[in-house]
């Protein structure tokens, strides 16, 4: 199963650039990086931090039974020494490391992994994460506060535990790879209570030092950690406060090592026209994709035509041009690199004059005018210009409603109010690896409700049957059948034009030159945004 | 005076009850579903009116104010919807640093004000004069995030005499200080001019010249307090001046004050910390304009208190 994953063509790049993640040399451990971010640190609570700055710190000072080799999407047992599947597919037995200890020094067991995933559904936690955890049998009563065990969850003995499903769920391992599955220890949370986000403490490669709110965080490396010679680096400091602008000057100076909120863009052209700049950056294509939405039960759009004609009339090229061209024009609602990705797949091409027949085909009213919704910070407000152009030339007429994120996000799932929707700064990234990650909460049935996030309110009961047989094919041997699966899932949902894939964002991470590393590290898929416990720092290399 | 200072004292208190109320429902009438942000993406509907409920998001809202109220009484500020921590421990972590940074402000622009003022009225008509009036103008009309970028690029990246941002050291103070009172030195300087020209063309002044006292004892022992005394009772009010530049100042310059909090957890909507931070300056401002009315009759034995 996990072979699949490893065909994406974008993956296949990403590792003939950076050859690889093995490192032939071993690096020594020591020194010092120095990281900035703007905002403070929300939580370091493994159920609740679901944001860009916290996922990996988060992934550095907990573990979960499964990881991901380091810079790759290729899951690996982690705090499980080894895992087996039942021939149904329902039950899966994880062994556990033996003598992994928490920060605290206690020894962790499998009543800690089964008390971590209770409290992460449990909805006096009120995680995020909770709805992930969905496939575990007895999920329901602990989400709806009727228990606080999942039945599912067996402890065998401390260092065996079995997970039983309601229903297969081919993306399980995934799920107990996800921060929200991180291991944390009771007696932790039961001592700070509604504040052990900020008191973390996990069996992960670094442990909290010293949190000084608003200002400072200070990692240090976990000398008892079970991964024998990492961490490399010794300590990492966020300092917060830093404006992008202002980190990227602390980052030139040499003051810091690596800035958090990225390259701000109106510097982003100076950057890379800098040979010296340049070479401290480091690109790949993350697993994401821009959109506009279009509701498909409102009128006009309820008609297969008219949502036709607006995904031909957009110029995708020029919307990347606008953003530097740090981004590939897309064609389908799954990204490169996703198993599924349907490389051969054309899409609706651009092409304004068969946009403006499909539209007299539909009888459409010119005479009308329909809100465009935008997240106002730059350069949405530019995109959504664009779109807006183009949708002129075809003959629509679009208002465009910039507005906050979350007023965005609460229109967005009203039938009645914003039509289209561009998602872009609120897009969807890749929660882990799988392509049903792009389906069940942005496509799927389950996502067009109030609240959700599918802004299209798109359900197509047989494509929704498609998936959960999709969901079903949990045997390591069906991984690429599976993955046909989804592609024809996706070339369906594309059929109905619910959507129009824009584009799939790159990413750029700057460093200084101190600080290193395999290049994949800096883009980590999955260690969003950098994968903190196998950076090290060139200054303490021999 | 005490029947002044308790009257004024129950005013203040009903100000900032006006202001809880308003703040409140504007918040809550936001369209913006602040447990929608904390549910996440993966919610189920079921989990989302679960969060509201515990919450008491699903309460009217009178009954809501109610209970925030009731909180407040009591010195509990609520808890920030994503932190979690206690918003009274949030603003009380970054209070000292917001304190800092306007006391920093107040010298910055008192000693540059006063200064500025005091040269031009001197050398009054003169080019100096002319020079400094337009640095005083545009301290008060350039926008802070403009002066606080320029002082950042200048100063710190091309001549590297300051930090880029940051907090800790004396000298991070001294950036984000300068551009919070540029905009009060701007004030101050005009007020100093004309206040030490009327001063100079007062009657004791030329009996002090006429006497045969120095010009500089006449200038310093005489006519620089009398001209000063107005400007002193204006700081109070500074305090609400500063309260709206801090936003902007400290993220800025990341410095670590409760303007920045504010800032974050508005782009959060983190509503119980816009309340706390709203309410914290609201007091600020009361109370800062409260202590400009106490200091002004103490300076100008002029002016009574009614």
């Amino acid at each position: 199963m996990r072979k699949s994953l490893m065909t994406g063509v974008a993956l296949a790049a990403l590792f003939a650039m950076s050859g690889g993640a093995a490192l032939a040399v071993e690096p020594k451990q020591g020194g010092t990086m120095t990281a900035t971010f703007k905002d403070d640190v929300s939580t370091l609570d493994p159920a609740i931090g679901y944001d860009w700055q916290n996922w990996s710190m988060i992934k550095s000072l907990f573990s979960r039974l499964m990881d991901y080799k380091p810079g790759t999407t290729e899951l690996t047992p982690d705090l499980a020494e080894s895992y087996s599947i039942s021939p149904d597919g329902l039950t899966y037995t994880f062994k556990l490391r033996h003598g992994v200890k928490f920060h605290n020094g206690r020894e962790m067991t499998a009543t800690d992994v089964a008390y971590s995933y209770n409290r992460t559904v449990n909805p006096k936690t009120q995680s995020p994460g909770q709805g992930f955890f969905k496939s575990i049998a007895g999920y329901d009563d602990v989400a709806a506060g009727k228990a606080t065990e999942m039945s599912g969850i067996k402890v065998v003995d401390p260092d065996t535990i079995a997970i039983t499903l309601a229903k297969p769920d081919a993306t399980f391992l995934q799920v107990v790879a996800l921060n929200f599955a991180g291991v944390v220890a009771k007696e932790d949370v039961d001592k700070w209570g509604a504040d052990y986000g900020h008191h973390p403490d996990g069996t992960g490669a670094f442990y909290l030092e010293n949190w000084t709110l608003g200002q400072e965080l200070v990692l240090k490396r976990n000398p008892d950690y079970y991964m024998k010679g990492v961490p490399y680096l010794d300590e990492i400091d966020f300092k917060i406060g830093a404006e992008p602008l202002t980190a990227l000057l602390q980052l030139q100076k040499g003051e810091i090592d690596y800035a958090g909120d990225g390259i701000p863009p109106a510097k982003f052209l100076e950057v890379m026209n800098d040979p010296e700049q340049k070479k401290l950056v480091v690109q790949a294509p993350q697993l994401e994709t821009s959109y506009l939405t279009i509701k498909t039960t409102m009128k006009p759009f309820d008609n297969l035509k008219v949502r036709q004609a607006v995904n031909m009339a957009i110029n995708k090229e020029r919307i990347v041009k606008i953003i530097n061209g740090r981004a590939d024009v897309a064609n389908q609602p799954l990204p490169p690199g996703m198993p599924g990705y349907d490389k051969d797949y054309k899409g609706y091409s651009y092409d304004p004059e068969k946009a403006k027949a499909l539209l007299k085909e539909a009888n459409y009213d010119a005479s009308q005018s329909f809100d465009l919704y935008v997240y106002n910070t730059d350069p949405n407000p530019r995109i959504a210009q664009a779109i807006q152009q183009d949708l002129a030339a075809v003959g629509m007429t679009v208002a465009i409603k910039s507005l906050d994120q979350a007023n965005v996000i609460a229109a967005g799932s009203e039938p009645d109010q914003a039509p289209l929707v561009w998602s872009g700064g609120m897009a969807w990234i890749a929660d882990f690896p799988d392509p049903s990650d792009f389906y069940g909460p942005i496509l799927g049935c389950a996502g067009a409700v109030k609240g959700g996030w599918n802004w299209s309110l798109y359900c197509n009961k047989d494509i929704e049957a498609m998936a959960a047989k999709a969901d079903a094919m949990v045997s390591p041997d069906q991984a690429q059948a599976r993955a046909d699966l989804w592609k024809q899932i996706f070339d369906k949902v594309q059929d109905d034009a619910p959507w129009v894939p824009v584009f799939n964002e790159e990413r750029y991470t700057m460093h200084s030159a101190r600080i290193a590393g395999d290049k994949s590290l800096f883009v980590d898929p999955v260690h969003v945004p950098v994968n903190y416990n196998y950076v090290y720092a060139t200054d303490a290399q021999p | 005076m005490p029947l002044y200072v308790a009257r004024r004292l129950l005013q203040s208190v009903l100000i900032l009850f006006g202001v809880s109320i308003i703040t409140f429902i504007l918040l809550y009438l936001l369209p913006a579903d602040p447990v929608r942000q904390i549910a996440g993406r993966s919610a189920t509907a079921a989990t989302v009116e679960s969060i509201r409920h515990q919450l008491g998001l699903d309460l009217p809202l009178p009954q809501q104010y109610g209970r925030y109220l009731w909180g407040l009484l009591h010195g509990d500020f609520g808890r920030s919807y994503l932190q979690k921590t206690d918003v009274g421990t949030l603003i009380w972590s970054r209070l000292p640093a917001t304190l800092l940074l306007m006391v920093g402000a107040i010298v910055c622009e008192l000693v540059l004000g006063l200064a500025m003022g005091l040269v031009a009225a001197l050398k009054r008509g003169s080019a100096l004069d002319q020079g400094l009036m337009l640095i005083s103008f545009v301290g008060v009309s350039a926008p802070q995030f403009v002066v606080g970028i320029l002082l950042l690029y200048v100063f710190a990246v091309q001549l590297g005499w300051f930090p880029i941002g940051g907090y800790g050291h004396f000298s991070n103070l001294v950036l984000p200080s300068l551009t919070l009172g540029f905009l009060g030195a701007g004030w101050y300087s005009r007020m100093m001019r004309s206040s030490m020209i009327d001063v100079l063309r007062q009657d004791y002044i030329r009996t002090a010249r006429s006497k045969g006292i120095t010009r500089a004892k006449v200038l310093f022992g005489h006519a620089v307090p009398n001209a000063i005394l107005p400007i002193i009772a204006m700081i109070g009010i500074d305090i609400g001046v500063f309260m709206s530049g801090i936003v902007v100042v400290e993220s800025v310059f990341g410095w670590p004050g409760i303007g920045q909090l504010a800032w974050q957890a508005i782009q959060r909507v983190d509503i119980p910390i816009i309340m706390g931070v709203t309410l914290v300056s609201a007091l600020a401002i009361v109370l800062g304009n409260l202590l400009a009315d106490l200091v002004a009759p103490l300076i100008d034995p002029r002016i009574k208190l009614q």
